[in-house]
């Protein structure tokens, strides 16, 4: 066991874990955010994603002691239902879910993509959200909703 | 409104489900109902059973339904709020509890909005009813004179709300109710509204667990947690039936937090104080099994060789007109064809998980199952309890599109539980969810049919050789650890389905049928056999549409108006392709379009379906790679007919998912196997659709208000690779008649053209 300091959603957060234990679970367990879930533990879907620093991340298969003194984002440090940042905003007016389960990878990869192009084109957003699987097809809601939040036209 | 109250998730969230309380029945609730006492099994005569009016006007329904991520809980929703005149956003939907709600059926088959909406909707029209008079003794005024808007009766002059005559109350009202499940017949003497007065049923009312699922404050099965809650993880055999022989518990000793490896039958598994541990402790664990009983197939020609050539244990005719045999002697041209469907997964997004506690005789389950009152019974069966010790609260889960590991993995959690006397989370990792979720299987579809000198089709036999489904249900058929654990299925299993096999036509000579074939397997392996969207109905249409196509190519006709020929006596399939053609611009001429000497040739084809009596007009438009044989539909166009619709922009969301699905399950889709075991265990081996391919969509509701409302979650997967196995036929003139449409498909039948 190893005790890991990392500051998550803005607030230092220690959690006393086996540092070889992927962030995810550190997260949901430890620290009980439900945003990120376990899709497949292999990097494949894209349903854990978080931010690390500036960049999307799954946190299904990075190891928590990676995080040690570094800065963690996860859906629930976007905002709540009370106050909505403007992607989940997006996501409600376009109706962007189905189950719903692989929208926390969806909103925080569209996240790190508006932080570092705050227009991008279509093109532009399939191709950041390639890495993120969606079993229920919403993609064309979702393409929306990331249109929207970038204030373009949808 | 005072949504934040209302919203069911958000109530949860409130009244604690997050950390959630292992009280066997607890009293305490925050809804109207909570007065009432629960008990086992709720009775329907009861009106009080199916809704509550609290004292703030809040209409508590308990439906026996669940939300799959279809937005049924919104629809449904919508159907009470119309029938008793009070807004929207007051009526609550509360998360199925098998103490509590009354048992209307698996949420399965599209058949929510078409069998429990009626139930709900008579069950809030008695309510209306018994209101109304309780309003005319109030206000001292014949029910005729009455009128409802918002929850507030009025006689013109007086009002009194709904929460002033009921709330917090019981209506104490014995209602009329026959049959059960979803063929239960509500209150039918009671007169519900004319459609022409609807406020809230046809509006696009925006789905009510949205906004918590976009925050993470949304409870998912996966995000239950209970005090003192353990983690397990399975540990699967080969097969359903082979033994551990031995198991090392020293190569999982020394894991932190391990607590025990439990072993029953061909269960294995192991429960760790951490979630990390358990996976760790699975991975880990050094089990030999013995040798399978049952080998897996080699592969699909063995599969395929089994679907010919076995007997069938009946042949399911759907329509048999004339004489097709002596039909196709005359004919002055036959065609015959066999297609072949491969076994496809579900591929949920989040693998099963449940959690239990079955520490002592009274037993209660958090899971996101389809069968919550099917998947009570199993447990109690194996546990050889009565049912009303089984508790089972229903989570939304991952979209499950079918039965599959969401309703096995409850017996998972409850049989690890009672090993070790505390409640259990289990979740399936990537590769048990992949390689023991129940598939969609193979089918074998043969088409034989001929035409008259005119080339008019005179004879159409049509067999769909197809698997028993067995897994995944219940009730006779056994979840997953019940048979590892010895017990042996009842029942045999029903059928594919039966639909999609040219039943939409009307031919002079015409047979139809679909021969159920033994699964010589029995369900041993982990090819096991489930209800995947529409089941059987992708292949059959697939295959008839496929025909239909290759004749009317074959007569130099446009394959729309040859198909308008045949659906005389059947205005809505005629009605949903012409509106489906007009939406695509549709441009008659016969297929294939003329040859390019493009690198990427385009084509476009089209396809007709009817599951569940929902119809559906598709046309695809592709683009074929004619180098690389890689196929992209760049635009899919689809028009519905599902009746009346409820919520507009909640089924356009499903039809949406069902397209995109549906070309996912085409072009790319293909559960792979040898005869050691399932080897599509994660997204690389079975890879879906992704963004950069997702097509264009667009999509014409055709809105019948006049007639019942119908589903909507499955009918539109049906007529999808069919309409694009058509339009790669008129893009680069080959004809594939085995899904997926992987590009060597196309390229071997390019090099043969």
């Amino acid at each position: 066991m190893a005790k890991i300091l990392f500051r998550v959603n803005g607030k230092n957060q220690t959690v006393d874990v086996e540092p070889d234990m992927p962030l995810l679970y550190a997260l949901r367990n430890d620290l009980k955010l439900n945003g990120p879930k376990f899709g497949c533990g292999l990097s494949q879907c894209g349903a854990c994603t978080v931010i690390l620093d500036d960049n999307a991340i799954r946190s299904c298969v990075t190891p928590v002691s990676a995080v040690q003194n570094k800065s963690v984002t996860t859906l629930e440090g976007l905002g709540s239902t009370k106050n909505m940042h403007k992607i989940q905003q997006a996501f409600v007016d376009e109706q962007a879910a189905q189950c719903g389960y692989c929208i926390n990878g969806m909103i925080m990869s569209t996240k790190a993509l508006l932080d570092k192009n705050p227009k991008p084109t279509d093109s532009q957003i399939r191709e950041a959200l390639a890495g993120n699987l969606c079993r229920c097809g919403t993609h064309i809601r979702i393409l929306r909703a990331v249109k929207r939040a970038s204030g373009q036209l949808v | 409104m005072k949504t934040t109250e209302l919203n069911r998730r958000q109530f949860l969230k409130t009244t604690g489900a997050l950390i959630v309380a292992f009280n066997f029945f607890p009293t305490s609730s925050a809804s109207a109902q909570s007065m009432v006492e629960p008990v086992a099994d709720v009775d329907p005569k009861e009106l009080d059973s199916w809704l509550a009016i609290a004292p703030d006007g809040t209409v508590t329904v308990h439906s026996g339904k669940v939300d799959l991520g279809t937005g049924v809980e919104t629809a449904l929703a919508q159907i009470v709020a119309e029938e008793l005149d009070v807004p929207f956003n007051q009526v609550h939907m509360v998360s199925l509890d098998t103490a509590k709600a009354i048992d209307q059926g698996i949420t399965a088959g599209s058949r929510t909005i078409e069998r429990a909406g009626p139930q709900l909707r008579q069950a809030a029209a008695a309510a209306r009813q018994e209101l109304l008079k309780l309003a005319a003794e109030r206000l001292g005024s014949p029910v005729e004179r009455l009128s409802v808007a918002n929850g507030v009766v009025s006689d013109g002059a007086k009002k009194v709300s709904y929460a002033q005559l009921l709330g917090g109350k019981r209506f104490n009202k014995q209602i009329t109710v026959t049959e059960s499940g979803w063929n239960m017949k509500v209150a039918p003497e009671v007169r519900a509204k004319n459609f022409r007065d609807y406020k809230v049923v046809g509006t696009s009312q925006k789905r009510v667990e949205l906004p918590p699922k976009m925050t993470g404050e949304f409870v998912y099965a996966h995000d239950v947690r209970v005090p003192g809650m353990l983690h397990g993880r399975v540990v699967r055999p080969p097969t359903i039936t082979s033994k551990p022989a031995s198991v090392d518990e020293s190569t999982v000793k020394n894991i932190p937090g391990f607590i025990k490896v439990v072993q029953e039958g061909s269960f294995l598994g192991v429960v760790c104080q951490t979630e990390w541990s358990a996976i760790k402790a699975a991975k880990a664990l050094k089990v030999t099994w013995s040798e399978p009983p049952t080998k897996m197939p080699s592969g699909p020609d063995e599969v395929f060789t089994i679907l010919k050539n076995t007997k069938s244990l009946r042949d399911q005719v759907t329509v048999n007109r004339g004489n097709p045999d002596a039909a196709l002697g005359k004919a002055s041209k036959t065609y015959e064809a066999t297609y072949r469907w491969p076994f496809q997964m579900h591929g949920m997004m989040g693998p099963s998980c449940a959690v239990a506690d079955a520490s002592n005789d009274r037993v209660t389950i958090y899971s996101g199952t389809q069968g919550s009152f099917e998947t009570r019974t199993s447990v109690a069966e194996m546990l050889k309890l009565p049912e009303k010790n089984v508790r089972l609260l229903w989570r939304e889960g991952s979209g499950s599109y079918g039965r599959l590991g969401a309703d096995d993995v409850s017996e998972d959690a409850v049989l690890l539980s009672r090993a070790v006397g505390k409640p259990v989370r289990v979740q399936w990792m990537r590769a048990d969810e992949h390689g023991w979720e129940p598939k969609g299987p193979a089918q074998l579809d043969i088409i034989r049919a001929g035409v008259d000198a005119d080339g008019k089709i005179i004879a159409w036999d049509f067999a769909d050789r197809g698997f028993p489904l067995t897994a995944a249900y219940g009730r006779g058929l056994r979840l997953l650890a019940s048979r590892q654990i010895g017990m042996k299925p009842t029942a045999d299993g029903n059928s594919n389905g039966t639909q999609g096999g040219g039943e939409m036509y009307t031919f002079e000579n015409q047979k139809c049928a679909a021969p159920l074939i033994p699964w010589v397997q029995a369900d041993e392996t982990p090819l096991r056999t489930g209800y995947l969207r529409a089941p059987g109905d992708i292949a059959r249409c697939f295959a008839s549409e496929s025909l239909m196509d290759e004749i009317a190519a074959d007569q130099k006709m446009d394959p729309v108006q040859f198909r308008m020929r045949y659906l005389g006596e059947n205005k809505r399939g005629a009605d949903a392709l012409t509106a489906v053609v007009k939406q695509a611009a549709w441009q008659e001429r016969p297929s294939p379009a003329p040859a390019s000497s493009e690198a990427k040739a385009t084509g476009r084809g089209v396809a007709i379906s009817n599951r569940a009596n929902t119809i559906c007009g598709a046309v695809a438009e592709v683009e074929v790679d004619k180098t690389s044989g890689k196929v992209l539909v760049k635009r899919f166009v689809l028009s519905h007919d599902c009746g009346l619709v409820i919520n507009p922009d909640g089924l356009k969301n499903q039809i949406e998912g069902n397209i995109i699905q549906g070309v996912s399950r085409a072009l790319l889709e293909e559960v792979k196997y040898d005869s050691s075991g399932i080897t599509s265990l994660d997204w690389t081996t079975y890879p879906v659709i992704r963004f950069p391919d997702i097509p264009e969509i667009d999509i014409v509701l055709i809105n019948r208000p006049e007639m019942p409302a119908l589903g909507g979650g499955e009918p539109s997967s049906a007529p999808i690779a069919a309409a694009i196995a058509n339009a790669i036929f008129d893009a680069v003139g080959v004809r594939l008649r085995e899904a997926p449409f992987m590009p060597e498909r196309v390229l071997a039948g390019l090099k043969k053209a």
